[in-house]
């Protein structure tokens, strides 16, 4: 287990410092530079704030004294927004996508699991139809279609919840409901078919055989085998959805770290950028490890080894 | 309960395609599908000129008469005046010709990949595939900006750079067609972002199923044989992987044109006076608003895009049962 974990921590980190240089070194070479919208873009004032941003030298010479601050857990500061420092911006925007993204994980996790159970303990009837066909369509309705489809229902029309915007409880409900809605479909799908496919196993049928109703054979013996692939799609897609939607916060207007991504190419703001991609893959390597432990917690014959 | 195990084996087995034809939402699908593409190949031409051009009518409400002209705009014009049902075609064109493109792209690379990941096994593999790992790990959305932001300057440089060259050699004909290509550069511009991002779940199917495939008595009666690594694979392994691939390519079209809708949705991708749904839909959002509500610039795009992606993916779910030998049932 400690082996395991210490194997864990080392390629993690490797994923890390990989994911970091790319992103790096791909946006320092992408054509414009932060600076090029500079009033006076003189040759000297160019040469000033570069210095001034540690974007001076050679790419090799920016890149390791960036590693280097990194080192020091120095994530160094925005070149668009001056007056920030990266670990500020990230603090800021934060809070409201880590809210949103773990309601939406929850309501996926829980609804799309139960969802998919009952579409497969109900095969090949209206229920199993009606839920898979909703599936599909939740799945291929973008969510900047449905985000103003809400909208429109259940603020303008019924006027129950606000339009958008941020701070109480309601404010949470259609952007929540509005991210988890392709994921839940996704995971009822997944467990669905993952399902079906170990009610045919044998172990099942002895459960069945010793007298347990199919209710029971599903709860207590099933569910525990078949929801092993959902944990698999679970892991990343908690980091996925926790590091925000650019498109739910746009339609929703909430203010989250979402655009960051977008918004940091646009202004080739690299350390941002850079900042970013460190949240969200420090998520999904801490996702994907809580994954595997949940494997072996799940089903006693997986050994864990990395 | 269920049954398979004690199902009497019957005479005749349906194979694949027979299973996709008595699957009746994917043939229905598939009707829609061709549909749309027909319409969207054979429309726009054979519209008359006045639906096309911009005019002073805008925002005329679904089946209006023109402003001039004497037609009848059936679903509408836009904020130039164009008629939305000439727009959704040729938006039609763009997104689907996105998709496919796009698709096919990360089809080539991912089969590739996979197959050679697969048929090489030890370190190859373990190399290749460490590195899908690791491009996992960093969000989907930077390499396609970034790719976005290389080709786009590149492309539209180049473009440029033939116009001038034709202007300067006197070729009327040569800098006239450069001119009126030059916005429509951003179309292979997210083709090629799209499709050299999307190819990694591609990759992994292909290598898991290479990885039985390769298993297999007639691919070592094939390497008995003194057959080569590369005609093992084109021969023998690719034909098997046929019906594989194009069951992804069906399910990567739809991922393909999301992306590229998003895209164009945020600004990014096509613009202006190109279209796809993606812009139109940009375009709707814009003009909304709760005291003069402009709905048929947003519904009629949004529905035509969710039916597409809809028939999109139950073709490719059918294809899935059809012939994925991990799928389910």
């Amino acid at each position: 287990m400690l082996t395991f974990l210490l194997r864990r921590l080392i390629s993690s980190a490797l994923v890390l410092f990989f994911a970091v240089s790319l992103t790096f070194l791909l946006t320092r070479m992408l054509p414009g530079g932060p600076f090029d919208r500079e009033k006076s873009s003189s040759a000297r004032v160019q040469e000033a704030l570069q210095e001034k941003y540690k974007l001076n030298g050679t790419l090799w010479q920016q890149y390791s004294s960036y590693l280097a601050d990194l080192a020091r857990l120095d994530l160094r500061v925005s070149t668009k927004y001056r007056d920030w420092s990266v670990a500020e911006i990230l603090a800021q925007k934060l809070p409201a996508s880590l809210k949103l993204g773990g309601i939406a994980f929850v309501l996926a996790s829980t609804v799309g699991v139960l969802l998919g159970m009952i579409a497969a303990m109900h095969r090949d009837t209206p229920v199993d139809w009606a839920a898979m066909v909703g599936a599909l369509v939740a799945i291929s309705i973008p969510t900047f279609i449905t985000g103003p489809f809400l909208i429109a229902i259940f603020a303008l029309w019924l006027r129950w919840l606000p339009v958008g915007g941020w701070g109480s409880v309601s404010h949470l409900i259609l952007p929540s409901l509005c991210l988890a809605a392709p994921y839940i479909a996704y995971v009822a799908r997944l467990m669905r078919n993952s399902l079906l496919d170990v009610l045919r196993s044998d172990f099942l049928r002895t459960a069945r055989a010793k007298g347990l109703t199919e209710r029971q054979a599903v709860a207590r013996h099933a569910v525990k085998v078949a929801i092993l692939p959902v944990v698999t799609y679970l892991g990343p897609l908690a980091a996925h959805l926790l590091t925000g939607s650019m498109v739910v916060e746009s339609v929703f207007n909430i203010s989250g770290a979402g655009s960051l991504f977008v918004n940091s190419i646009q202004n080739r703001d690299v350390f941002p950028l850079c900042g970013a991609v460190i949240v969200y893959c420090a998520l999904l390597v801490f996702f994907n490890l809580v994954v595997d432990l949940l494997y072996s917690l799940l089903d006693k014959r997986i050994r864990l080894h990395a | 309960m269920p049954e398979a195990s004690t199902r009497p084996a019957s005479l005749h087995r349906p194979g694949g395609w027979e299973i996709v034809r008595r699957n009746r939402p994917a043939m229905l699908s598939l009707g829609f599908l061709g549909l749309i593409a027909l319409l969207a190949l054979l429309g726009p031409p054979l519209m008359p000129e006045a639906l096309k051009t911009t005019s002073e009518g805008a925002f005329l409400p679904p089946l209006s008469p023109g402003a001039h002209a004497p037609v009848t705009h059936l679903l509408g014009t836009d904020k130039n005046g164009q008629d939305l049902c000439y727009r959704l075609l040729s938006g039609a064109r763009v997104s689907l010709g996105v998709g496919l493109c796009g698709a096919a792209i990360s089809l080539v690379i991912g089969t590739l990949y996979g197959m050679v990941s697969g048929f090489a096994g030890g370190r190859v593999d373990a190399l290749l595939m460490r590195t899908v790992d690791l491009l996992y790990a960093v969000p989907r959305i930077l390499f396609i900006m970034i790719f976005i932001a290389a080709f786009d300057g590149l492309l539209k440089d180049a473009v440029d750079g033939l116009r001038l060259h034709a202007q300067a050699s006197g070729w009327v004909g040569v800098e006239d067609t450069a001119r009126r290509l030059l916005p429509y550069s951003k179309i292979v511009v997210m083709v090629l972002s799209l499709g050299l991002v999307e190819w990694l779940s591609m990759a992994r199917i292909i290598r898991g199923q290479v990885l039985v495939l390769r298993e297999l008595t007639f691919v070592t009666a094939a390497r008995a044989m003194g057959q080569s690594g590369w005609r093992i694979l084109r021969l023998h392994l690719l034909p098997n992987l046929s019906t594989l691939i194009l069951t992804y390519l069906t399910l990567t079209i739809p991922a393909v044109i999301l992306d590229e809708s998003f895209l164009s949705f945020l600004g990014l991708g096509i613009e202006d006076p190109a279209a796809s749904w993606g812009s139109l839909l940009k375009d709707g959002a814009q003009v909304i608003n709760p005291v003069e509500s402009k709905w048929w610039l947003l519904a009629f795009p949004a529905a035509l895009m969710s039916l597409s992606l809809l028939a999109l993916n139950f073709l490719g779910d059918g294809l899935r049962d059809a012939f994925d030998p991990r799928s389910g049932d």
